[in-house]
């Protein structure tokens, strides 16, 4: 019975210990190729050159275009989805009766259950379309639908996010506000957002990292141009569409280029990695806070 | 009654939750067959000592104990003795009825069945029988497969009891068993408790002092984590010779 | 207009606002699905859900693309599942509050928050190089079954922690060895959280494309793969496929595609929520 024991504990600890594997998996993967790239490439040229084209006949391998694909789409997915998703968020904890709670929180989820692929069709057929009317300019494939749709997507994460940090703010200082005469709306800005503060930013982190992830729905919709620029109109190329790029040509395992995605993949893993990092670092002063 | 065996007894016990001293040099005896009560204010160390007396505490991270505790005049924090041994000799009831989300059958049966026994008629007969002690049975034995969530307070405590008693123990840990119930469920298992008493040894713990009074034959007054008491139940009511036990049963404080 | 004329209205704009921030999401969705539906329903029929691809957008279906989600979808079920719920059983049971716990808690909420792309790169080194699996379904398995062994793990946990200390102590207080404890009555009792959790897992892994095409899955398969070690491609794949392509007729393809995909996920998400209400209500403590 006993060693029975040891060993299901065994087994179960294996499982957890798995996880841990994967993470060193993941960093030794990444590394271990983009160590061989470095060796062929310098580290300088690839963080100072303005220019990204391994698959030309001229090759240049200057990270920052990408870099910029990728912050340009955030931005703009960001710049859509914290003014309506925290306006939600405070909506539904200082506004909205219980019932209409209870019915919109599930049918918000649902926009981040839709794959994201399906996003993109809809950033390419519907919004840029539509988009190209009002904005005459407006090439095809551009940062600017793709980014606005990401910024749809990811309103669920910072409402819902944002509206567990506002409800978790002790119910004693709203009545405190109301009791001195505050309105709903000063309570909300004056007492309960500030209150909800790192519970907040959290939920911004873990969307700008969301975003910088994404990959499907900017392959589709923002083009496969790298170019240093913060021009949302033009076709953009971010690092996670340039490793899709690369992943659906032909090419050959251990060559340059194929190095190349793994260098790709590392700085993008740095970013969201530091992302976690500072998130789970509010997140814990924060608990302590209110404990 | 001074013939009586010793079925329980600790000698010079310390119990530390970290750094914390929650047990002072506790030695007491409990006898067979005899109710044994603990009483005291509320975190005076009463329950924490019932729990040594099954191991309930080795899952509390940084609890350990110094000192013994002899069942049968054996140590049951010896490195040898098994936990899951000791259990079945030594039963426990808890404050609040926890009957698992089970049918009441699967309840009753579960210490048996977990100790690998399959055959149907003896789980069957033990189910009556320990819910025929507990005087459930009458009220149960139509609905044996329904949820034992779906049993009032006291019907599930005396459940309990059935369960713990299904695996035949020699000493049954009552943990304030009816400081969740109402009266009239309170009364039933205070019988119970009498009937019990013959062929069990009994140690609870109590909030309710009149309870204690009316059901033990001897009782310890807990304070501060120590054992400030120990007397029959009657001296320890009638004449305590400490002035602390004598202002908590007088209720001066508790 | 007195100072607390205006802070009033400003209240009420406020909630105006807010009215339009909740709609908005809304209705882009609805807008969408809208849409979708007005494109590719129409497509949708049998022999577009039993054809095989073709270059010619008016004979291409779905079928391998369908049967090839289905595979993934089973095997990384059959993967993570027990992975993830056992090494949830191990953290919230066995190793509370050591050293090793906090270490695998941050790195399991580290992993969560890695780029599912990241996770094709790790398959495309791992599965489909050294271990030599290739661009086969098992290798596009081990990679998704990865990528959601968190949300499985965590989600397995928040069941277990769900289940009364009471439950455990009196089992225990039997007789019943840990192990026991936790499989006769903390498995059964936490079964329907865990169960929301891998579905939920499972129509996160419906959905994703990304991974797959790094680790080689390809959107142009000739037959439905019949066993782990076939080729294969999925209906997200397929779809990008598709969208990627000139022609008007393919767009539609892909709407039509996108229909039977989010069928897919919602189905899975209905069920999940279906489950959680129900054993919401069915134990109450």
């Amino acid at each position: 019975m006993r060693t029975s024991e040891k060993i299901i504990e065994g087994l179960l600890w294996l499982s957890a210990a798995i996880t841990i594997l994967v993470t060193a998996g993941i960093i030794w993967v990444l590394l271990s190729e983009t160590v061989a790239f470095f060796s062929e490439v310098s580290i300088m040229s690839f963080l100072t050159d303005t220019e990204w084209t391994p698959l030309f006949a001229v090759k240049r391998f200057g990270i920052l275009p990408l870099v910029a694909g990728t912050f340009l789409t955030t931005a703009i997915a960001i710049a859509v989805a914290l003014p309506i998703g925290l306006t939600i968020a405070i909506y539904l904890n200082e506004y909205a009766n219980a019932s209409f709670r209870a019915v919109v929180k599930p049918l918000l989820e649902i926009l981040a259950t839709i794959p994201t692929v399906v996003y993109g069709f809809f950033a390419l057929t519907v919004v840029t379309p539509f988009l190209q009317q009002i904005i005459p300019g407006l090439a095809g494939f551009n940062a600017l639908s793709a980014g606005m749709v990401m910024g749809i997507m990811i309103i669920p994460m910072i409402s819902s996010l944002s509206e567990d940090a506002i409800s978790a703010v002790p119910k004693s200082l709203r009545e405190a506000a109301y009791g001195m005469g505050s309105t709903r709306l000063q309570t909300a800005f004056g007492v309960m957002v500030p209150a909800a503060s790192s519970g907040i930013l959290v939920s911004i982190i873990l969307a700008i990292s969301r975003a910088v992830g994404e990959t499907m729905l900017v392959a589709i919709a923002a083009g496969q141009q790298p170019r240093l620029t913060l021009n949302p109109l033009v076709p953009i190329e971010t690092m996670t569409t340039y490793i899709v790029q690369v992943s659906l040509g032909d090419v050959p395992h251990g060559s340059l280029e194929y190095r190349t995605i793994f260098a790709v993949g590392i700085t993008l893993f740095v970013f969201t990695f530091a992302l976690n990092n500072i998130s789970f670092w509010i997140k814990k002063k924060y608990q302590e806070k209110y404990d | 009654m001074k013939n009586k065996k010793n079925k329980l007894e600790a000698i010079g016990l310390n119990a530390y939750y970290g750094d914390f001293l929650a047990l002072k040099n506790i030695s007491v005896a409990m006898e067979e067959n005899q109710v044994t009560a603990f009483i005291g204010p509320s975190g005076c160390g009463k329950s924490t000592f019932l729990r040594t007396l099954n191991r309930m505490n080795d899952y509390i991270d940084g609890f350990r104990v110094e000192g013994e505790i002899l069942l049968d005049e054996q140590d049951i924090y010896r490195k040898e003795v098994r936990v899951d041994e000791l259990r079945k000799q030594v039963g426990m009831v808890f404050q609040k009825p926890n009957p698992f989300p089970k049918t009441i059958y699967e309840n009753v049966v579960y210490g048996l069945k977990i100790q690998g026994i399959k055959d149907k008629e003896l789980l069957m007969e033990t189910a009556e029988n320990t819910l025929r002690q507990t005087t459930l049975w009458e009220e149960v034995k139509d609905k044996l497969h329904k949820s034992a969530l779906a049993l009032s307070g006291g019907q599930q405590q005396r459940l309990c009891i059935a369960r713990a008693l299904a695996i035949s123990p020699s000493v049954l840990l009552m943990d304030e068993p009816t400081s969740a119930l109402d009266p009239i469920s309170t009364a039933k298992i205070e019988e119970l408790i009498y009937e019990l008493k013959k062929n069990y040894t009994i140690v609870i713990v109590t909030h309710n002092m009149q309870q204690a009074g009316r059901i033990s034959d001897h009782t310890a007054f807990f304070y501060m984590g120590e054992l400030v008491e120990f007397a029959k139940t009657k001296t320890l009511f009638t004449s305590p010779k400490d002035t602390r036990t004598q202002n908590y049963i007088t209720g001066r404080f508790g | 207009m007195t100072n607390s004329d205006r802070n009033r209205l400003k209240d009420k704009a406020f909630q105006v606002f807010g009215v339009f921030c909740t709609f908005i999401g809304l209705a882009v969705l609805a807008i969408f699905l809208i849409d979708i539906l007005i494109d590719g329903l129409g497509r949708i029929n049998w022999e577009f859900l039993n054809n095989l691809p073709s270059r010619r957008a008016h004979r291409a279906g779905i079928y391998t693309a369908w049967i090839g989600t289905l595979w993934i979808l089973l095997l990384t079920t059959v993967i993570a599942f027990p992975l993830g719920i056992s090494a949830g059983i191990y953290l919230e049971e066995y190793a509370k509050k050591s050293r090793m716990a906090t270490i695998l808690e941050i790195n399991i909420a580290n992993l969560a928050g890695v780029p599912s792309i990241i996770y094709g790169l790790l398959g495309l080194e791992i599965f489909v190089r050294l271990m030599a699996l290739g661009g086969s379904l098992l290798a596009g398995a081990l990679t998704l079954s990865l990528l959601i062994l968190p949300i499985v793990i965590v989600t397995t946990r928040e069941a277990i922690k769900a289940v009364p200390r009471s439950i455990r102590e009196g089992s225990f207080a039997l007789g019943a060895s840990k192990w026991q404890t936790v499989w006769h009555q903390v498995l059964p009792a936490s079964f329907g959280g865990i169960l929301t959790g891998v579905i939920l897992a499972m129509s996160r892994a419906v959905g994703e494309a990304a991974p797959l095409i790094v680790i080689g899955a390809l959107a142009y398969v000739p037959f439905a793969p019949a066993s782990p070690m076939d080729e294969f491609t999925v209906l997200p794949i397929q779809i990008f496929n598709w969208i990627s392509r000139p022609q008007a007729a393919f767009a539609t393809n892909a709407a039509a595609a996108i229909i039977v995909l989010l069928l897919i996920t919602f189905i899975l998400n209905g069920i999940a929520v279906y489950l959680r209400h129900k054993w919401q209500k069915r134990i109450k403590w």
